[in-house]
């Protein structure tokens, strides 16, 4: 149990000039389950893929040590020789192939070389499943068929079939509902207990101190401390302490509550599947929203609270779509974007790099997509000045850390990336936001600044509602909850009586009701 | 002291599209190092002329074309539309005795419907372009075969034929050397220059007065200066050939109509972002089909024009007109550097790459090379740019 399986020595990574890892130590031992953690950008990512060969050897320098004999990884292929395997934030699997396909790509089973042996592939990636508890599955189904927190399990048994020895995971549950995630926390430990080392990069602070021996901090590229599991659970504040190095006193900043009239009204909101015309997606929903009040949508991956939002937004997901929206007390037609964005509307997807930004152009032009309106005369004629000096105004406002609004938003940190699209809606000036998953994958800090950024706006008179998977955050930021259950309202919270376990029971019993 | 170091470097930089004045410079060293093989030739004023008049089709489609591409997509087409258009205004002057203005109506009304029909079955039924304008390549060739019986028609009226081969009104004058000049080219060359000056101090006086970053003075006035001597060498050529092309005009307009529209406009920036991320376009309210539809729109009307500058130049419509046509275009588009993905790509870039097939086509035929030679020299040559452009992106980016 306490040999030591890894050690990285001294290694610094230098981007440009710029120095994303400086100096950094780690040491791993056999059989434990070690968590990185640390903020976006602090290079915990470039670490692993220091480790992986993603950036070969002589790329870098210091030296890693497995099983105390010096490695010099030239690619990926030559780490995972050594049984070091990584499995990226984004899953690496082919959406049209099957499971047992996906399982051994790369690594194909062959008869003659060259010819692939598929009883073998589909005998082994049979074995591989029943190991991550993947037993029910054909092993010939599409990967695009089954949903994502089983992807990542195909995924360790892809692992699994290059005999691990340590398994690398970045963000494994970022994708994850709480379910899911608490099965993969499961595997993790049953793998464990076979034998199997991993590393586990996460921004989940309970889940990180539920599962991991040991913790290593890294902020700016330095090291800051590695944490012992003790007998106790780690204190997650101190983790936060050592990733922002300073305290939090409170997670989510506390606002003046000024909650008036009803603004916001959606009445018996019937969406059907846009694909499937008899697949009643979201069922007689009723909603409001007060003019300055949060209103969270608590519920489990899956519920249709995305599909809500995303049909009440100008009717961009489903077909037959029947119930009203009224504003002000006065029904308005919101049948399409455009028809949306007019009346005060504005929706923060959930996927900010696939529907939210266009990620080749740059900060200026992303910020003032929606609203060129403004920046333009009746002729449709472009005022690229002020268009420069409002880009400018919500940079330094909601704190975009970027080289200058030309900067490109690809390459950007998913915090910031995020803070360009919040601009980009509040510059189209909305009465009503609709934000789906605003945090997601992003790290404490920037997370505080954009919960500042949703209490400056409720502040102003807006109104949010706010689609969050991370039940602490609806808790914490929400004044109201409705929970959504199987496309329907399962129960209304007031802020007194929301807690984990009184959405958790709602969601169960209208689960009940449901079957 | 390296940070101080790279600052400084970048403040002089500032501003500079690297990527476009490279290709600029490209152009010019493919000039000179023709002109040099061709002991002068290249240089002589008619081939000034000549540049001009064999390659408008390609520029004006070009501009078309960008559009197309900067949302991801291609024409395969234009080609097929051009001969159309052609084949239909020729027909309705000749065999219908229809006045040509009546029929260059025509030829633009060919040119917006069959805009429409692509537009409507890429925006709204949603089938590939790639799918629609190569059926649609197949289907006015055929029409083109049809309405003109596999015939060439012509002869065209003078009226028509004034269009390409014309030129605008002339002021010649011998010098004591017995040299002859246009002074209305010359006049019209000084005349650019002095709006081309206006308009870069309007643009420093603004950014001045909104209190933004002006590029150093030193930049503006080499930029300037370059521009002037480029736009004067083409003027003052010209004027000692016969003046200036009626062609040369619309091409004038129309790289200032599109480069206005895509840098200027909502709507040229609703193409760029469709481009980009169609589906993050949509969900940010713009109405992407509508643009997808009127870019198809866009390149059907600049068919019409170059279908009608080509019958006009060839004094007839042919059969096999415009032939392989789309394919000069959409080369010159990304040798100006657009991308293959959408979202990336410039007029001026795009006509660039036009002029810079036109001069080596051009000089290797002044060099007596075979077409068959050509042929193999422009491929590479796209192959060439598209990969130096490639390798520097990627440089860049880590």
């Amino acid at each position: 149990m306490s040999n030591v399986l890894l050690e990285m020595r001294h290694i610094t990574k230098e981007f440009s000039g710029v120095k994303a890892l400086d100096d950094v130590n780690l040491t791993v031992k056999e059989g434990e389950i070690h968590a990185l953690c640390g903020e976006n950008g602090a290079g915990k990512s470039t670490l692993m893929n220091v480790l992986s060969g993603v950036y070969p050897y002589g790329t870098y320098l210091g030296e890693i040590l497995l099983d105390g004999k010096e490695c010099k990884f030239h690619d990926i292929k030559a780490s995972e020789s050594q049984g070091i395997v990584i499995i990226h934030q984004e899953l690496a699997l082919s959406p049209y192939l099957s499971i047992a396909e996906n399982v051994f790509i790369g690594n194909e089973q062959t008869k003659v070389s060259g010819v692939i042996d598929w009883n073998r592939t589909r005998a082994h990636s049979a074995d591989l499943l029943k190991k991550v508890g993947l037993e029910h599955e054909n092993v010939n189904t599409r990967i695009m068929d089954i949903g994502v927190g089983k992807q990542q399990l195909v995924e360790i048994a892809k692992a699994l079939s290059k005999k691990v020895k340590l398994l690398i995971l970045d963000e494994p549950t970022a994708a994850l509902n709480d379910e899911e995630s608490d099965k993969l926390l499961v595997l993790l430990k049953k793998l464990q207990s076979e034998g199997i080392t991993s590393i586990m990069i996460s921004h989940k602070l309970n889940e990180i101190s539920r599962i991991a021996n040991v913790i290593t901090v890294i902020r700016d590229g330095k090291m800051i401390e590695t944490i012992e599991r003790g007998e106790e659970p780690v204190n997650e504040d101190r983790i936060i302490k050592g990733m922002v190095g300073r305290e939090l006193v409170n997670r989510y900043p506390d606002r003046e509550r000024n909650i008036g009239e009803v603004v916001f009204e959606v009445k018996n909101w019937n969406v059907y599947h846009p694909l499937e015309s008899n697949r009643k997606v979201i069922n007689n929903v009723n909603l409001n929203v007060r003019k300055g009040e949060v209103v969270g949508l608590a519920g489990l991956m899956g519920a249709g609270r995305t599909e809500l939002a995303m049909s009440i937004f100008g009717r961009s997901y489903g077909q037959k779509i029947t119930g009203s929206i009224f504003k002000d007390g006065k029904e308005i037609n919101v049948h399409t974007i455009t028809h949306a964005v007019d009346n005060g509307l504005a929706y923060v997807t959930e996927d900010r790099k696939t529907y939210g930004l266009i990620l080749i152009d740059d900060v200026k032009r992303n910020m003032t997509l929606s609203s060129l309106g403004s920046f333009s005369n009746k002729y449709g004629v472009l005022n690229k000045n002020e268009e420069i000096l409002a880009a400018e105004e919500y940079k330094r406002k909601i704190n975009v850390k970027a080289n200058s609004i030309e900067q490109v938003v690809g390459s950007l940190s998913g915090g910031n990336q995020q803070k360009v699209v919040l601009a980009k809606w509040i510059l189209t000036h909305p009465d009503i936001l609709i934000l789906d998953e605003p945090t997601r994958g992003i790290d404490v800090g920037a997370k505080y600044e954009i919960y500042c950024v949703i209490n400056q706006l409720v502040a102003e008179g807006k109104s949010i509602i706010i689609i969050s998977s991370e039940m602490p955050e609806i808790l914490g930021m929400a004044d109201r909850v409705y929970v959504v259950n199987e496309g329907e309202i399962a129960g209304e919270l007031s802020k007194q009586e929301a807690t984990q376990e009184s959405i958790m029971k709602c969601i169960m019993s209208h689960q009940k009701e449901v079957k | 002291m390296a940070v101080n170091e790279l600052k400084s470097k970048k403040s002089l930089l500032t501003g500079i599209n690297l990527r476009q004045y490279g290709m600029m410079i490209a152009l010019i060293v493919i000039f000179v190092l023709f002109s040099v093989a061709t002991h002068g030739t290249l240089f002589f004023p008619d081939n000034f002329n000549n540049l001009i008049m064999q390659n408008s089709y390609v520029v004006i489609l070009a501009c078309g074309m960008l559009l197309c591409i900067l949302t991801g997509n291609v024409d395969l087409s234009v080609g097929s539309v051009v001969a159309f258009v052609g084949a239909v205004s020729a027909t309705l002057m000749v065999d219908y005795k229809l006045p040509v203005w009546l029929a260059i109506v025509a030829g633009f009304a060919i040119g917006g419907l069959v805009g429409c029909w692509q537009g409507f079955f890429i925006a709204y039924v949603r089938i590939p372009a790639f799918i629609v304008t190569l059926a649609d390549m197949l289907i006015f060739r055929g029409l083109t075969m049809v309405v003109l019986k596999g015939q060439t028609k012509g002869p065209l009226s003078d009226g028509f034929r004034q269009i390409a081969a014309g030129y605008m009104p002339t002021w010649f004058v011998k010098t004591a050397a017995g040299i002859r000049y246009d002074l209305i080219s010359l006049f019209l060359g000084v005349a650019a220059a002095v709006i081309i000056i206006f308009m870069e101090l309007r643009a420093r006086r603004v950014k001045r007065k909104y209190n933004f970053f002006v590029t150093p003075a030193i930049q503006s006035i080499i930029k300037v200066i370059v521009i002037i001597a480029v736009a004067n060498i083409f003027t003052y050529k010209l004027s000692r050939s016969s003046g200036l092309p009626i062609v040369l005009s619309i091409l004038i307009v129309l790289i200032i109509v599109y480069s206005f529209i895509t840098q200027n406009t909502v709507a040229g920036r609703h193409v760029y972002a469709l481009g980009g991320n169609a589906k993050a376009a949509q969900l940010s309210g713009i109405n992407t089909a509508k643009v997808m539809f009127f870019v198809y729109f866009s390149m059907g009307i600049m068919c019409a024009v170059a279908g009608i500058v080509l019958a006009s130049r060839n004094g007839a419509a042919t059969p096999k007109a415009g032939d392989s046509f789309e394919l000069d275009a959409i080369a010159s588009c990304y040798i100006g550097g657009a991308s293959t993905t959408g979202g990336v790509g410039t007029v001026i870039g795009a006509v660039v790459g036009a002029l810079i097939m036109g001069v080596l086509n051009m000089g290797m035929s002044l060099l007596g090379w075979s077409v068959d030679w050509q042929k193999v020299i422009k491929g590479a040559v796209l192959l060439g740019a598209v990969s130096v452009d490639l390798v520097s992106k990627r440089r860049s980016g880590n």
